[in-house]
């Protein structure tokens, strides 16, 4: 196997299911040279804080950036869209030697004159960390000025990896949810309500959750941080319980107010029938059963009995294939390993470009002998093992859908700009719906054939 | 023409992108060629998915990973540690270097480091072009040429004189670059097009996948254009200092002819009247029927087009042929904003211009924001650009015209075709349908609003009285 990945340093990286799971490396920094399918630590931060709707996002960096990343992800928004602009310092070479702090204060001026924000988040970007502007004191002064909130949250590209970026990006909530008052600190873990946390709103499906949750009789707080506010983000702390869906980018923010303030926090998943079943069942029990176990019981009887047929006709189509998974997190593979069984599908290969080594233990439990497990994929290692184990399929995002077309292989987004929502039971269908038009399409049979016109 | 100059602290909703995107592009219209983005993880990983998604392709660039150790005591190793990987994994027999601004800040010589790598591994048939382009330093236009001018100063070497003529190619899609070959062959022309990614970056479908897209222009075909018959470089608004074809004018003494790309009817006839100037060969019956056509086309919907005020936007080169092309149409470009565009670019635009009989306003550093407002505030109906452009739908409702790089939220953008008579007319229609769109979607409300509605509103209090 060595000899084929030709990359040097990367057989750690690797495993199959049937040898050593622990012997994985994971969590470490990309091999130069290596066509890394990752981001850096701004992107973590930013796809994390970007759902947040009525603040201001201000890159303070080099145009490119904030280019990239305008309108990034498919969040939506119940209320203020000013999180769907980007916002830079553009930053050019005379900044770079003079340092790029006074245009930054102006920056930050402009834009509160304009828009009236009572939050600005300012990210840094690789070279405000090599000149060494100070965020902090820049922001710090912005936010006495105009009497509003200003958290710099520091993402300087090259500090570590995404998931360093997640954390920025916790520190940055964690900062913003501490509470100001006497009174709001009395408040903390009183209110009956719970905080979901680790779902942007990608086509609305934080809105999906709420709705069930509600149904359930349990009030959601605040989501972390789809379609959140900075109005309630500030009463975060209020409630009893938080439930975390990425665990990826949120299990730290979790800990922190577990400790902090002693609100506990529980995983869950709604991706897949039966782990969203199972998710609604266990937190009714944590909020003390009962009425809500009863009416958990109820919705999930309901919305099965609707769902449950729809995608058994899928299954029939697609029972024996196979698939291969390479996402962001550890979360959404094994969520996504369950789910494929529940179509009938074996997955036969499956990577992450930030999974953890609890989540790839959990991952080497589920699949079968013989699966591929990989941390932080390139394409030529793709290519290897999706065509050596036969994957008829990949699911994954922009930069891997033209591989695994060019491979002549059905594909899956799962990335964070997509249109249709994959949570709850009707993501369940989506997803199904997905898989059978992406695998059944009749492209395929024209481009199996047609090869011998030249003959 | 107003020119107005944003003179901001911050740039809302960026209407360009970073030099290393641009030097990404022509390295994947060279023969074997690799690209190496040096810098940390994220810049490249945000280029490829641009790139993969313009182009419905895979596109395979490399990153240093530059983390905070690196970032400290420099990226040497990383570098060179990358080369090695790239040439296990890929094989290339050229490998681009693309610096980023973190690259940039911490002092990186990359031109050295190349030396010593090749020196160091003993390598003699690999060629490494590093090429520096601080994401601060410019657009990805700049970054475009820039990488073109070092490749070619890279590979030329001194060759006898011979008839080929050397075409270098502004940032246009793999149909337009598919259509210039078309018209070169119909011309009987032998030539040498620089980048070419017609094939690379528009790759057929085929049974067995390689890591390396077939095409491009060949290594041999490069280190020969120092003895073509003449350069034609797309690239009007490209200062000299970062001109491919310049580099091979000063150094080489291949007579230079700067035109803009050939979108329009003017721009295409001195496409070809160059051409014959410089081989002698005539344009065949075939194309100037093409040209026949393209009249006709113009003068079929010259009324709808007469209409439209235009907001055009993108890269100098591609607004600058649009902008021409509008021109000609009376689609009268009213907001027109080149990200980048330096001072001989801003002239050029300047009298262009001045042709228009309505008032526009040129933007050369600007943002989504100000081509937003200038564009609600003027009238405009029809914006032609990238995908970015959406924003002016969506705020606006201003139809958005998809054009130029990058296209993300629509298929098809490599197969985009605009150059040439052929390329010309599709364009037309492109903007003429989405002109007649707008108006077939709105006539009956409006003229009912005006007409009935209206006069009753009026009528009304009289009747009560
Ligand atoms: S602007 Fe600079 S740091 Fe940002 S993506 Fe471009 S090269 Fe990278």
């Amino acid at each position: 196997m060595a000899q084929a990945l030709a990359i040097d340093g990367r057989q750690d990286f690797i495993t199959t299911k049937g040898r050593q799971i622990s012997r994985l490396k994971c969590d470490d920094d990309s091999i130069a040279g290596a066509v890394s399918q990752r981001a850096c630590v701004y992107c973590g931060a930013r796809v994390v804080l970007n759902p947040i709707t009525d603040a201001i996002h201000l890159v303070h960096g080099p145009i490119g950036c904030a280019s990239y990343t305008w309108d990034i992800r498919g969040s939506l928004t119940s209320g203020a869209d000013l999180y769907r602009n980007s916002f830079s310092t553009d930053l050019k070479e005379r900044d770079i030697i003079f340092g790029g702090e006074k245009k930054l204060a102006a920056a930050i001026d402009e834009l509160v004159a304009k828009y009236a924000p009572k939050l600005v988040f300012v990210y840094s970007t690789c070279i405000v960390g090599v000149i060494g502007d100070d965020l902090g004191a820049v922001a710090k002064a912005a936010a006495s000025r105009h009497g509003i909130e200003v958290i710099p949250v520091q993402s300087s590209g090259f500090a570590g990896n995404k998931a360093a970026g997640y954390r920025a990006a916790c520190d940055a909530l964690f900062r913003l949810v501490a509470p100001g008052t006497a009174a709001e600190a009395a408040a903390v873990g009183k209110d009956r309500s719970i905080n979901y946390l680790g779902d942007f709103n990608l086509a609305g499906e934080a809105w999906i959750i709420r709705d069930y949750l509600a149904q359930v009789g349990v009030d959601v707080n605040v989501v972390f941080t789809g379609d959140a506010s900075y109005g309630e983000l500030k009463r975060a702390t209020r409630a009893r319980l938080n439930i975390m869906q990425c665990a990826g980018s949120m299990a730290y923010l979790a800990s922190r107010l577990e400790e902090t303030y002693g609100i506990p926090y529980m995983r869950v998943s709604f991706l897949g029938l039966a782990d969203t079943a199972d998710s609604l069942r266990r937190i009714a029990a944590a909020l003390g059963g009962g009425d809500m176990s009863r009416r958990a019981e109820e919705l999930i009887a309901r919305e099965t009995a609707v769902v449950q047929p729809v995608i058994d006709s899928y299954r029939a189509k697609l029972a024996g294939k196979k698939a291969a998974v390479y996402v962001g997190g550890g979360f959404k593979a094994i969520s996504l390993i369950k789910q494929f069984r529940e179509l009938g599908i074996e997955v036969v290969m499956v990577g992450t470009q930030t999974g953890r080594k609890e989540e790839y233990e959990t991952i080497d439990s589920l699949v079968a002998d013989g699966t591929v497990i990989l941390d932080d994929a390139n394409p030529a290692e793709l290519e290897k093992f999706m065509t050596e184990k036969g994957a008829d399929l990949l699911v994954g995002g922009v930069k891997e859908r033209p591989l695994a077309y060019k491979l002549g292989r059905a594909f899956i987004d799962h990335n964070h700009d997509r249109k249709h929502p994959l949570s709850g039971f009707a993501g369940a269908v989506n997803f199904a719906a997905e898989v059978y038009t992406t695998l059944c399409s009749p492209v395929w049979r024209q481009v199996k054939t047609g090869g011998d016109l030249s003959g | 023409m107003a020119e107005l100059k944003a003179a901001k602290s911050v740039s809302e909703n960026p209407c360009h992108m970073c030099m290393p995107i641009g030097g990404i592009l022509p390295l994947k219209g060279v023969e074997g060629s690799m690209v190496l983005i040096h810098g940390s993880q994220g810049c490249s990983t945000y280029m490829r998915r641009t790139i993969a998604e313009h182009f419905n392709e895979p596109v395979d660039v490399a990153s240093s990973a530059l983390n905070e150790k690196g970032t400290v005591y420099g990226g040497g190793e990383n570098l060179k540690q990358a080369l090695d990987n790239i040439r296990r994994v890929y094989n290339p027999r050229l490998i681009g270097v693309l610096t980023t601004c973190l690259a940039e800040t911490i002092g990186e010589d990359i031109e050295r480091l190349a030396a010593e790598y090749l020196a160091e591994r003993g390598l003699t048939d690999l060629v490494v072009v590093p090429v520096n382009t601080p994401g601060y330093g410019g657009s990805q236009a700049d970054g475009y040429y820039l990488a073109l001018r070092r490749i070619v100063a890279a590979l030329a070497v001194p060759t006898s004189r011979h008839d080929k003529i050397n075409i270098i190619a502004a940032n246009v899609s793999p149909a337009d670059l598919r259509e210039i070959k078309r018209l070169l062959v119909a011309m009987d022309i032998e030539y040498t097009l620089l980048p070419d990614f017609a094939d690379t970056l528009d790759r057929p479908y085929a049974e067995h996948y390689t890591r390396m897209a077939p095409g491009g222009t060949p290594l041999a075909d490069i280190r020969a254009m120092t003895g073509a018959a003449a350069t034609i470089e797309l690239g009007m608004t490209v200062a000299p200092a970062i001109s491919p074809g310049q580099l091979l004018a000063d150094e080489y003494g291949v007579a230079l002819h700067r035109l803009p790309i050939p979108i329009g009817v003017a721009a295409t006839d001195l496409f070809l009247r160059t051409l014959r100037e410089i081989t002698g060969r005539k344009a065949p019956d075939d194309l100037l029927a093409e040209r026949g056509r393209l009249l006709d086309a113009m003068i079929d919907s010259h009324k709808h087009n007469f209409a439209g005020r235009s907001a055009i936007f993108g890269e100098p080169e591609m607004v600058y042929a649009v902008t021409r092309t509008c021109l000609e149409n009376g689609i009268w470009p009213t907001v027109v904003a080149a990200g980048g565009a330096g001072d001989a670019a801003v002239s050029l635009f300047k009298a262009a211009l001045a042709e228009s009989p309505e008032p526009s306003y040129f933007l050369s550093e600007t943002d989504f924001a100000e081509i937003r407002f200038r564009s609600a505030a003027a009238g405009v109906n029809v914006a032609i650009g990238p995908s970015d452009g959406r924003y002016l739908t969506e705020k606006e409702g201003i139809p958005l015209v998809r054009l130029g790089f990058p296209i993300l939220d629509r298929m098809g953008g490599q197969r985009i075709l605009s150059v040439g008579y052929t390329g010309t007319a599709n364009l037309l229609d492109r903007i003429t349908n989405t002109l007649l769109d707008a108006k077939h979607h709105s006539y009956r409300s409006k003229l009912y609003e005006e007409f009935y509605k209206g006069r009753r509103l009026h009528m009304a209090p009289a009747q009560a009285r």
